[in-house]
């Protein structure tokens, strides 16, 4: 896979992935909220996050992403250059940040931040537009839109910023039933583009519908990664079983 | 004197009032003119000071930021009359800047003006970049965006804050009578505004001229007030 990307034509950028953490700790303010992680993320994949409320799922995605230092152990990118991580990482929020201005305004402010040159942005913008089927919508303020359409903008900027990586906290967590159908298909749309999907959830359904890989989080601790049909069909942990018998909070 | 005899009396100002105003009373839109001046003056310099002051007691860290910001929003409630005392000392022949014979003169109502609005405009800009950093905080790092990159994003998007900051200082600068009359001295023709007036006319029992004055003032007021839920309403539109 990595070999293949490699040599494509054209001026693809050099592989983020696979990323190998080991021993992954984070302490705030006295806690150990994440206590010794240890995986690997393969290239276009689509993982989901699973475990209850505080498992440490969005702490995880903050950590990967760069918001959050981890206290101790390695993440070990195929990318050597921090600043091209970031670059090559796009992140969607549970509640979407929205810039006070319209919605072409808000992707341009991302974009820009990206570097991407003014006559590309125009182009860039209708493409994520359409892709999240908000066509026309360029002129409107961008927080006046729907909770479903606030969210679907914000993968449309995300998508907009090319990344080969993409973290998504819960993005359906306060979405309605057909909000949520419409993620999800922009999701799989994304990850057959060969984008990267990593996403948390607490929702079973959705996890089914998506993952191929499952982290299992439980009070911080990486209880089980697996691909997700041996995940879904025999949980190999006490916690997991638990979970996914609905005696778990989620 | 029942309270026929006053409510009469005020409703003869009134209509005197309206006569004058009807008729465009130069010396009173002298007045009018000198006082929107000033404090339109006093309110961009504020603006100018406090808005950069606020965006960066919310965006910078540095030692004293704490006790800054603790003497910015105590500024807010800064006593006209002392401020007037202290520009008075300032300004007055033997004070350190007397030698440039500011006292008395628009230039020092404008001085004290400023003094009093600037922490207004500054604590106000500093809370609406505040909570619009809290809300962008993460995007912005998501984006690769280092928080001085940020400034004018964050600026932009809190346009309509800071044009109510701006309001707000104006308002307090136009009904202000402290300061300005300690420091302009209400010289006719020269530092009369409309609230120096109508103190000096009340006390004169010239209720007439002090009534038109209060008009103006009140639909000055009102403007302000106009202009600032106008702002609010575009605002809540932008930003949902």
């Amino acid at each position: 896979m990595i070999g293949r990307l490699a040599a494509a034509p054209g001026p693809e950028p050099a592989p983020l992935l696979p990323l190998e953490v080991e021993g992954l700790v984070v302490e705030l303010g006295g806690k150990r909220l994440l206590d010794g992680l240890s995986f690997t993320l393969r290239p276009r994949r689509c993982t989901l996050i699973l475990g209850p409320n505080g498992a440490g799922k969005s702490l995880l995605l903050r950590v990967l992403h760069g918001l959050v230092p981890p206290s101790r152990g390695r993440l070990r990118w195929a990318e050597p250059d921090p600043a091209r991580r970031r670059l090559a990482q796009a992140f969607v929020f549970q509640k979407p940040v929205l810039l006070r201005r319209s919605v072409r305004g808000d992707l341009t402010v991302a974009l820009a931040a990206r570097g991407v040159l003014r006559r590309e942005r125009r182009a860039r913008i209708a493409e994520a537009l359409a892709l999240v089927g908000l066509e026309g919508f360029e002129g409107r303020a961008a927080r006046s839109l729907s909770g479903g359409e606030q969210q679907r903008l914000a993968l449309a900027r995300a998508w907009a910023l090319r990344p080969q990586l993409l973290l998504l906290d819960e993005p359906t967590a306060s979405l309605d039933p057909a909000a949520t159908r419409m993620v999800e298909a922009i999701v799989r749309d994304l990850a057959g583009r060969g984008v990267t999907i990593v996403m948390s959830t607490h929702d079973l359904g959705q996890a089914r519908r998506l993952a191929e890989d499952v982290l299992f989080l439980h009070a911080g601790r990486l209880v089980e990664a697996s691909e997700a049909a041996a995940f879904f069909a025999r949980p190999s942990s006490r916690e997991a079983g638990a979970f996914l018998a609905g005696e778990l909070l989620a | 004197m029942g309270p026929l005899g006053i409510s009469g009396e005020i409703g003869e100002a009134a209509v005197t009032a309206l006569r004058l105003l009807w008729s465009a009373d130069p010396e009173l839109l002298a007045i009018v003119a000198l006082s929107l001046e000033v404090s339109l003056a006093a309110t961009a310099l504020a603006a100018m000071l406090g808005l950069p002051l606020g965006a960066l007691l919310a965006l910078a860290r540095f030692p004293g930021r704490g006790a800054l910001v603790l003497l910015v929003n105590a500024g807010m409630g800064l006593p006209p009359v002392v401020v007037g005392l202290l520009v008075y000392l300032l300004l007055s022949r033997s004070g350190p800047l007397g030698d440039h014979g500011l006292l008395f003169t628009p230039t020092a109502m404008v001085i004290a003006q400023t003094i009093l609005v600037t922490p207004i405009v500054a604590a106000l800009a500093r809370q609406a970049v505040t909570d619009l950093l809290e809300d962008y905080r993460e995007h912005l790092a998501s984006l690769g965006l280092r928080p001085l990159a940020a400034v004018p994003v964050l600026l932009v998007d809190a346009r309509y804050r800071l044009a109510t900051a701006c309001l707000a200082g104006f308002g307090r600068a136009a009904a202000e009578v402290g300061a300005i009359l300690i420091v302009g001295g209400n010289i006719r023709g020269h530092t009369r505004t409309m609230t120096t007036a109508i103190a000096l006319e009340t006390s004169k029992g010239a209720l007439e001229q002090a009534l038109a004055l209060g008009f103006v003032l009140i639909l000055v007021v009102l403007a302000v007030n106009l202009a600032a839920a106008g702002l609010q309403r575009m605002a809540r539109r932008i930003e949902g």
